[in-house]
């Protein structure tokens, strides 16, 4: 559904990403993990439509989409969820869904849609009218899926939501990953520096290391392998 | 000074301050989703004040008997179009090639461009001052009792108000004013939410440039005198009243307009009157002192 091809991006002179090449089959959960810096988010941006390449391509559905500017992305259904959530802190919640449905032409259809993210988050329902910016780190959490769930995607991308979120939030949160995945049949890109997490809920894992895919397999091979074992899940 | 004297006074205070609100609003949208004071914009609000120059004498005949009213109405709003292009192809022309480039840059830029209306103007409409047109029969309205307020003063402040909600149903409410809203929260996150940056700007500079030249109309209504660099004392008042207000703030600027009017009118009104603009501008200080962001505005970490 999505295929990286030797994939190469830089900020200025520095090189962030080398022949970087990832796919992601449709319906499944793809996780991409690697440490701080390796080039996780750059590689997000990258597909999103906000950082340029330097050469390579990223085909979605069979085209090519490196050329396409971030709004245009979004209309191919592709929606990210950035890494610090970037939820629009002076809008309501209702409206930061508003806002992740921008570009929807079925308005008609939004009130149902709604419904179903209040259905993923319940707590959201109660918080509708609040100031986003009001909201806990795992809230927000909820918002920013909401919100990228608002534009229909066929394929989401989510950059480390585990990132400042209290533990016990962090596992229903990767439950609602999966029950998205599951029941909505949103193809799911994910990225984290939580790999432990990460292999248990996706199908087939990345490892990056400063900006190369250094090793790729289904996630309980990943489990299994000695390198992953002692560099990504602390040892045990 | 007696009651009938400060209600008076007051209600000058409002008018000025309203008109710098209605300029003041743009500079605070454009700072909102750009991050840079467009100090072109006090020169847009003199282009809005010639367009009226030009545009009355040619329209004002077509309208007669009950259309009479309605004559003004067209040159405000044929001025507001104006001014709305002329805005956004400023911004298209001169600040979006730069869009990349370290803001000091863009800020360069804008001082050239206002240079260039200004030195422009004085070009195509001669440098000396013009009077302005009456669009409209000025005199004082009568049971008032013994406060004065004229025709043209009513007719700004019903326009000013009109003007300021229409912009807040249009923030508030359409999809392209959340989605300057969005922008100006948080750019990246709006640019992943499907929201073409571009238009949203380009927008924004109509929105902002379209009021500056009702304000243009307006001022000239009260003071009909005009000349190419009229725009520039305005122009840096209503900014510092966007300041005042917290750039980037909305209401802040609408408020920061109506204090800085106000205390410009009471002390001009005072023994004092020679330091008007000393005064008003050592307030700007205080305020700041006070509060650095400005009434409205949050100190924001600078984005990285
Ligand atoms: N805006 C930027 N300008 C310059 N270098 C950057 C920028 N963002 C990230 N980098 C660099 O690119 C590399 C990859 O960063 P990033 O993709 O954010 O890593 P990760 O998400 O895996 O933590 C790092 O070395 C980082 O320092
Ligand atoms: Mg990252």
């Amino acid at each position: 559904m999505l295929e990286l091809k030797d994939l190469a991006v830089n900020y200025g002179s520095i090189n962030a990403l080398h022949d970087v090449s990832l796919t992601v089959a449709k319906g499944g959960i793809v996780t991409l993990i690697g440490a701080n810096g390796a080039g996780k988010s750059t590689t997000l941006r990258t597909v999103s439509g906000l950082l340029k390449t330097r050469h390579g391509s990223i085909r979605y559905e069979g085209e090519e989409i490196s050329h396409l500017p971030a709004h245009r992305i979004v209309q191919r259904g592709i929606s990210q969820v950035p890494e610090g959530r970037m939820i629009f802190a002076n809008l309501t919640v209702r409206e930061n869904l508003l806002m992740g449905a921008y570009l929807r032409k079925d308005r008609n259809k939004l009130g149902h849609d709604f419904d179903s993210v209040f259905e993923i988050f319940p707590r959201l329902k109660e918080r509708a009218k609040q100031v986003a910016g009001t909201l806990s780190g795992g809230e927000q959490q909820m918002l920013a899926i909401s919100r990228a769930l608002m534009s229909k995607p066929r394929c989401l991308m989510l950059d480390e939501p585990s990132l400042g979120i209290a533990p016990i939030l962090v596992k229903t949160i990767f439950q609602k990953i999966v029950e998205i995945n599951r029941s909505l049949g949103i193809t799911i890109l994910l990225v984290e520096q939580n790999a432990n997490l990460a292999l248990e809920v996706s199908h087939y894992g990345y490892v990056l290391e400063t900006g190369r895919i250094i090793l790729h397999d289904k996630c309980d091979a990943l489990r299994a392998n000695e390198k992953v074992k002692s560099a990504y899940l602390g040892g045990h | 000074m007696s009651s009938t004297e400060f209600i008076q006074q007051l209600i000058n205070g409002l008018s000025l301050g309203a008109f710098y609100a209605l300029i003041a609003l743009g500079y605070t949208m454009v700072y909102g989703v750009l991050r840079f004071i467009n100090f072109a914009h006090g020169d847009v609000f003199m282009i809005g004040a010639f367009c009226g120059y030009y545009l009355s004498p040619r329209l004002l005949p077509h309208f007669t008997g009950w259309l009479t009213p309605l004559g003004p109405v067209t040159v405000l709003i044929l001025t507001m179009l104006i001014c709305a292009l002329l805005g956004i192809t400023i911004e298209k022309l001169a600040y979006r090639p730069l869009r990349s480039r370290p803001k000091l840059t863009v800020l360069i830029t804008a001082i050239g461009v206002s240079l260039f209306l200004e030195y422009g103007g004085q070009f195509v409409f001669g440098a000396d001052p013009k009077s302005f047109p009456e669009l409209m029969p000025d005199r004082a309205l009568e049971g008032t009792g013994a406060l004065t307020i004229t025709t043209t003063q009513l007719a700004a402040f019903i326009v000013t108000v009109i003007l300021l909600v229409a912009l807040t149903l249009i923030v508030k409410r359409t999809r392209l004013g959340m989605a300057m809203r969005a922008l100006s929260n948080n750019p990246t996150a709006a640019a992943l939410m499907g929201i073409n940056v571009d238009t949203v700007i380009s927008f924004t500079f109509g929105l902002g440039s379209a009021l500056a030249g009702a304000a243009g109309i307006l001022f000239a209504l009260s003071y009909p005198s005009i000349d190419p660099l009229m725009g520039l004392l305005p122009g840096i008042k209503a900014f510092v009243a966007a300041v005042l207000g917290g750039i980037g703030s909305i209401p802040g600027a609408a408020i920061g307009g109506i204090i800085l009017g106000v205390v410009e009118t009471f002390v001009g009104a005072s023994a004092f009157s020679t330091y008007r603009d000393a005064i008003a501008f050592s307030l700007l200080i205080v305020i700041l002192l006070v509060r650095p962001a400005g009434i409205f505005g949050r100190v924001q970490p600078e984005k990285v």
